[in-house]
């Protein structure tokens, strides 16, 4: 039996699709059955940032409402063994799905995969219930300004009241730099604002837009520090104690190295 | 503002800003998320008090107050009775 988490934020633009992209490719190289769910429906980007794009046949709404057996519209990553992706419907809008199919749905996915990533759409209405009514654990994304950690703030609250409790913080884009000089908040700010658990610290990264550009995910890359702490993050999901990556300011020693010989 | 911070201008970071106007924001927010919130309260206050005096419940005013620097909560509840040999 598997476990459903969703990745959400409240706000868009935080990274909430990264992230779920990232995570569940990192638990895919672990070893794990991995699904990731695209919950966005009507607004579908999970495809492009995994490079899935062109294979889709079938969407979640035809599974929901029984076009297909959700193992045709499951698409298999070639690149990564164990990684799945069930694709949102681009044509129809978020009220063609309702919370009891969705929970319904990822209940009987469970069985199969050991661990379901719902990447949720950006707001609080009925796309957010949808995302949330079937996960067994929430993640939430924010940046480092006040407009995300505002919005992650109410999510914590709706999402209590949907009885999903003791949701972990991912915090996303710092910038270690920025931090150093007092012009963004640092972890320990918005750990003590929202009171919640950490689960991990990405760094800003510019290696995240190149591999999007391209369709992979970033942990396939070992250089990448976004990409270490999405590694980070997948161990810890699994249980394990993994201590946070130094947060590295952007004039680090390998980019002075680079810089000294003219890159 | 001491001294050298006048003579050096240190202006304010810009993330102790941030962390203020969240500071607010987040008390206006989590007090209007739901409006059990000041029922709760009231109710708690009640079984509080009444264990010392007998209050007006209908007449008891419970209200949270803001303006943009603080925000406080004023409650208003009229004694009908004080209680003998609880203080």
């Amino acid at each position: 039996m598997g476990e459903a988490l969703v990745i959400t934020s409240g706000k868009g633009g935080v990274g909430k699709t990264t992230t779920t992209a990232n995570v569940g490719a990192a638990l895919a190289m672990l070893g794990h059955q991995v699904l990731l769910v695209d919950a966005d429906i009507g607004l579908r980007n999970l495809d492009v940032v995994m490079g899935l794009e062109h294979r889709i046949v079938y969407d979640l709404v035809d599974v929901v409402e029984g076009l297909c057996k959700y193992r045709q519209a499951i698409i298999k990553d070639k690149r990564i063994d164990g990684l799945y992706l069930l694709p949102a419907a681009q044509t129809r809008d978020k009220t063609a799905v309702n919370p009891r199919q969705m929970r319904k749905l990822i209940g009987e996915l469970k069985d199969e995969y050991e661990y379901i990533l719902i990447d949720c759409p950006a707001g609080i209405e009925q796309g957010f219930r949808n995302a949330v009514a079937g996960a067994d654990r929430a993640v939430i994304v924010t940046t480092p300004e006040v407009a995300a950690v505002r919005d992650a703030d109410r999510i914590i609250g709706l999402l209590e009241a949907e009885d999903l409790r003791s949701p972990q913080l991912i915090i996303n884009r710092i910038r270690a730099n920025m931090v150093k000089r007092g012009d963004m908040m640092d972890i320990s700010d918005m750990i003590d604002i929202l009171a919640i658990g950490l689960l991990g610290v990405v760094p800003e990264d510019e290696y995240i837009v190149t591999s999007t550009n391209k369709g992979e995910p970033a942990v396939l890359n070992s250089v990448s520090r976004a990409g270490q702490a999405y590694r980070n993050i997948a161990r810890r999901i699994k249980g394990e104690e993994v201590p946070l990556l130094p947060l590295e300011s952007e004039e680090g020693f390998i980019k002075r190295l680079f810089k000294v010989f003219g890159r | 503002m001491g001294f050298f911070d006048r003579i050096f201008e240190r202006p304010t970071k810009s993330k102790d800003m941030a962390k203020e106007r969240l500071r607010l924001v987040l008390i206006h927010d989590r007090s209007s998320v739901s409006p059990q919130f000041l029922e709760m309260i009231k109710g708690d206050l009640i079984e509080v008090i009444t264990r010392y005096m007998d209050i007006d419940e209908r007449n008891m005013n419970v209200n949270l107050t803001k303006d943009e620097e603080s925000c406080s909560l004023v409650a208003s509840i009229p004694i009908i009775r004080v209680k003998r040999g609880t203080g």
